[in-house]
């Protein structure tokens, strides 16, 4: 499997992924910077968290509008995998990849802990390699991971199984605790919490493995 | 021209801003303030004198970055 992680100015978890698809690949993804308006040819973009931008206007927006957000859609829309990490996520709802926006958490405070996940879906070459309803850890650090979507858009996402990880005690006063949820196409995953941050045993925990080891099992 | 445009949360969206600005006010002793509701403030100058186009441009770009429609709304105010 071939990666690429996009970078912007203010990603601050893109040699995190790097890392970890590194690891878990066995060779380094190609690290794209913003401004490239051409991707090179790969079967996963990693669209990777931090503060794009600072954050300016809303978390994801100025991102959503660079140069190499054009071609990742085009890499989405030919069925490419893409998955957005904490920032990533919003990114991808700011550039209508995904439905629904990111919020300002409930607690207004920025959350930085290991939360336990239920995996809800394992129809997608991010979760195959999951059982369905497990429980998993990953580490969360946003202060705007609260999932909303109107309510028809919700019911939607969950009749349709796309609604992939499940907050086991909500952090963030998202809608259905939902923590990450896929595209119609089930080729577009956003999360907020980090499992790139998870595939290394000395480093927190190995729970995240099994996602990359899912796309290197569907896409290779 | 001068626009000014307010970027603000939709009905019904949740804002715990808002929220706990209210309960500050409350808590500072303003107990007659109930819900309160916090936005943007975005001013913008804008060169020409149609003011029809100024307006509709004003919200092309409002549709495309000031705002996110999922859960803003915005008002436009030309001077």
């Amino acid at each position: 499997m071939k990666a690429a992680v996009i970078v912007f100015p203010a990603s601050n978890c893109d040699r995190d992924a790097k890392v970890a698809l590194t690891e878990m690949t066995g060779k380094a993804p190609a690290m794209v910077w913003h401004q490239d308006s051409d991707l090179p040819d790969v079967d996963l973009v990693v669209i990777p968290g931090g503060f794009s931008y600072g954050d300016y206007l809303r978390c994801g927006a100025m991102a959503s509008q660079s140069p190499v957000m054009r071609a990742v859609k085009a890499h989405a829309e030919k069925g490419g995998a893409v998955l957005g990490i904490c920032n990533g996520f919003q990114v991808l709802t700011e550039s209508h990849l995904l439905p629904g926006a990111l919020m300002r958490n409930a607690g207004l405070k920025f959350v930085c802990k290991p939360v336990t996940l239920k995996v809800e879906e394992t129809q997608s070459a991010f979760t195959c390699g999951y059982n369905n309803g497990q429980s998993v850890v990953f580490p969360v650090a946003h202060g705007e991971g609260n999932y909303y979507a109107d309510d028809a858009t919700l019911d939607r996402l969950e009749g349709e199984g796309r609604v992939v990880f499940r907050y086991a005690a909500n952090p963030n006063g998202s809608a259905r605790d939902i923590a990450g949820i896929l595209s119609e196409k089930r080729n577009v995953l956003g999360m907020m919490p980090h499992p790139e941050r998870v595939v290394d045993g000395a480093t927190g925990g190995t729970d995240g493995r099994a996602l990359f080891k899912s796309l290197i099992e569907t896409l290779s | 021209m001068k626009a000014r445009v307010f970027v603000t949360l939709k009905n019904g969206v949740l804002d715990p801003q808002g929220k706990a600005i209210g309960h500050a006010l409350n808590g500072l002793g303003f107990p007659q303030v109930g819900e309160v509701r916090q936005g943007k403030l975005i001013e913008l100058e804008i060169a020409g004198s149609d003011a029809d186009k100024a307006r509709a441009d004003i919200k092309a770009m409002c549709e495309k970055l000031l705002a996110n429609t999922v859960i803003e709304k915005y008002e436009i105010e030309l001077k």
